[in-house]
């Protein structure tokens, strides 16, 4: 089996992270094609890297309100909040790692936020990101009060994964950091008993890293061999 | 005598392995003065922990003083999966999950994926999104009523629920010819039409459930050794439950009405009239009730439907995105229909590479990221679907609310007697498939 080798991409100019492992040993997929990408030559779609994205204000719908109130129940709101993505009617908050309990704390406690609920802690590795910090945990907060969500995401690199853990303000992130921590290998430090919880204890390396192989096993039917999904052709 | 439990000298006192049935060695063995302490591995294999879910407890006498999850064994990397299938592969993967509210696992996914996608779907596809879940809403309290009775036991409930749910699963097989594992949600809208035959078994059913549940109810509610099982066990109040972050009918059961149909609509779930039940009691009782309301409320729901469920298309009208063809009942099995094969074989070479091009490549989804939460029967079911701009997903994870509520069996068993751990974690219903995923 082999590893994909962890470089930026060749298919599409702009070079979208997924493309890993690439198709062929060019990274231009089947049909060699260079630029967009869109080989179907229908839905005029532009690749382009979601985390370059940075909205200036106004927000809209409603979220100029909870920055605002963010800021000002945050006193170092620009040393901790280094971009603010609105998409598709979502608030996301990237934060800096260091900062990361104190703002949650401030998003829970603060009267006009009141984010009582951690609804989900997960991980994205954006492999190839070109500030090396590819390891993303995304945080989904809830606010019960003023039924509204915000996410926030935390950007590290996978040779300093630490991230302070977020369990002193909500409990139920505990087996949430545990299960990022099992799967991309982002340490959360403070957390109570961080462990792997999915994996067996003993396992090697991080399951859901897009340099970690999919493997797999190539199966036999009516005489032809079929290789394991990640080794199949696939377009790009 | 043959000692059937096996013990040996440690630093920490003497220690017990037991391998079943010799209870009384055990406590011969004991003494209840110096060496209270005994732990007890319960499970993987155990048929009160739902699945494969093991429980480390520490008893003092019968009272339980410490107890650890450990969960995984079910884990079987369908988030992993999914980034190396194309987008309307996935749906079929995601259904697995929570094995019994797979129509859950697809809609959430699938709403997340036209929500990156920026896309609607039809009026009709919709309603009948809504009369699958609350359908399986009903099928997976049933189980959960099944199964709880049987642990608590009331065995004949046990037999009535999975009764019950025979007739739903009926339903799910004449959508989408299947009992489980359905891939009926697509992303875009359905694989097919509702056929009328099953329009008709709902309607059945329909008449049929409201008796069914005053049965149940006539069953367990006045019986005496179901209230002493049931009530005032494994409280945990709403503070305990936001901070653990446990969604569902264990908040409701609590005193918080918070359910995402009303306070986060989606599928139109605005749009029609029900209520949310809520108890006060915050223990399995409670739980109880509220999931017996709650399925009246669902019948209430996919009666609704049923009535607004008017003729039309079920999948987006964009080619771009909807499968190519309809499927059709052939003598081998489903499959597309004759016509279109027709079509692209003999007529016209564009539909031909059309329908090789969506199929084989699948469509593109614009990059970003996006997070839906839906109420399932255990709580909210969370979908974050990150798209970089290709045909496959670069990230699926599920908030699976099994995974999130699970966390709450420590704080609803220390403490009480080794019984109640069985009543408390039979009521979270927890579902390893969708834990573990």
């Amino acid at each position: 089996m082999t590893v994909p080798i962890p470089t930026t991409p060749t298919g599409a100019s702009s070079g979208a992270p997924a493309e890993h492992p690439p198709s062929s040993p060019a990274g231009r997929g089947m049909f060699g094609v260079a630029g967009s990408g869109d080989t179907s030559g229908f839905g005029g779609l532009e690749r382009r890297r979601p985390t370059a994205l940075d909205t200036p204000r106004p927000y809209g719908e409603g979220f100029d309100e909870v920055v605002d109130a963010l800021e000002a129940a945050y006193p170092a709101f620009d040393e901790a909040i280094e971009r603010v993505v609105v998409d598709r009617g979502e608030l996301t908050l990237h934060i800096r790692p260091e900062h990361i309990v104190e703002v949650c704390q401030a998003l829970r406690d603060d009267e006009a936020l009141r984010y009582e609920l951690c609804s989900s802690v997960s991980g994205v590795d954006y492999l190839g990101q070109p500030d090396g910090r590819r390891l993303h945990a995304v945080y989904e907060l809830t606010s019960m009060t003023y039924r509204r969500r915000v996410r926030l995401e935390v950007a590290v690199a996978a040779d300093e994964p630490h991230i302070p853990s977020v369990t002193r303000v909500y409990p139920t992130a505990d087996w949430q950091e545990r299960e990022a921590y099992d799967m991309f290998g982002i340490v959360f430090d403070g957390h109570p008993n961080l462990t792997r919880i999915l994996m067996p204890d003993d396992w090697e390396g991080f399951p859901q890293r897009k340099d970690y192989p999919l493997g797999g096993v190539p199966v036999e039917y009516k005489g032809v061999e079929i290789p394991p999904p990640d080794q199949r052709r696939s377009y790009q | 005598m043959t000692s059937y439990a096996e013990s040996r000298e440690t630093t920490e006192g003497k220690v017990f392995t037991v391998t079943g049935g010799d209870w009384d060695e055990v406590i011969a063995g004991h003494d209840p003065v110096s060496e209270e302490r005994i732990v007890v591995n319960l499970g993987p294999q155990h048929p009160s922990t739902h699945g494969v879910l093991r429980l480390i407890l520490e008893l003092e006498g019968e009272s339980v003083t410490e107890t650890r999850v450990v969960v995984g064994y079910l884990h079987t990397g369908i988030e992993k999966n999914l980034e190396y299938r194309n987008w309307t592969q996935g749906t079929t993967f995601v259904t697995r999950m929570d094995y019994l509210a797979p129509m859950f696992n697809e809609a959430a996914y699938c709403l997340g994926v036209e929500k990156l996608l920026g896309i609607g779907v039809p009026e009709r596809a919709t309603t009948i999104r809504v009369i699958m879940m609350e359908l399986n809403r009903i099928a997976s309290h049933l189980v959960w009523l099944a199964t709880t009775g049987l642990e608590l036991g009331a065995l004949s409930m046990m037999l009535y629920g999975f009764r019950e749910r025979e007739m739903i699963l009926d339903i799910f097989e004449l959508a989408s010819g299947l009992r489980m594992n359905h891939a009926y949600i697509r992303p875009g809208g359905l694989a097919q039409d509702l056929p009328d035959a099953a329009v008709a078994k709902t309607r059945e059913f329909l008449e049929l459930m409201p008796g069914k549940l005053k049965e149940y109810e006539n069953l367990l509610s006045g019986q005496p050794i179901w209230m002493k099982r049931t009530k005032g066990v494994a409280v945990l109040d709403v503070t305990g439950c936001l901070a653990l972050g446990v969604t569902g009918p264990v908040l409701r059961s609590a005193g918080l009405g918070w359910d995402l149909r009303k306070t986060m609509p989606y599928c139109g779930y605005e749009t029609y009239e029900f209520d949310v039940p809520v108890r006060e009691s915050a223990d399995v009782w409670g739980r109880y009730e509220v999931r017996l309301d709650e399925m009246r409320e669902s019948l209430k729901i996919v009666e609704q439907a049923l009535d607004r469920l008017a003729p039309g298309p079920v999948m987006v009208e964009d080619r771009k995105i909807a499968w190519p063809a309809q499927l059709a009942l052939g003598v081998d099995g489903l499959g597309n229909s004759l016509e279109h094969v027709a079509k692209i074989m003999g007529q016209s070479m564009e539909a031909l590479i059309h329908h090789f091009k969506l199929v084989t490549e699948g469509f593109r989804v614009p990059p970003g990221q996006v997070y839906v939460g839906i109420e399932a029967p255990r709580g909210e079911l969370g979908a974050h679907v990150v798209s970089d701009g290709g045909t496959r997903p670069y990230r699926v994870h599920y908030r699976d609310p099994s995974f999130v509520n699970l966390q709450a069996l420590p704080a609803i068993s220390e403490g009480g007697l080794l019984a109640d751990v069985i009543a408390g974690g039979a009521s979270l219903d927890p579902v390893m498939g969708g834990c573990d995923r």
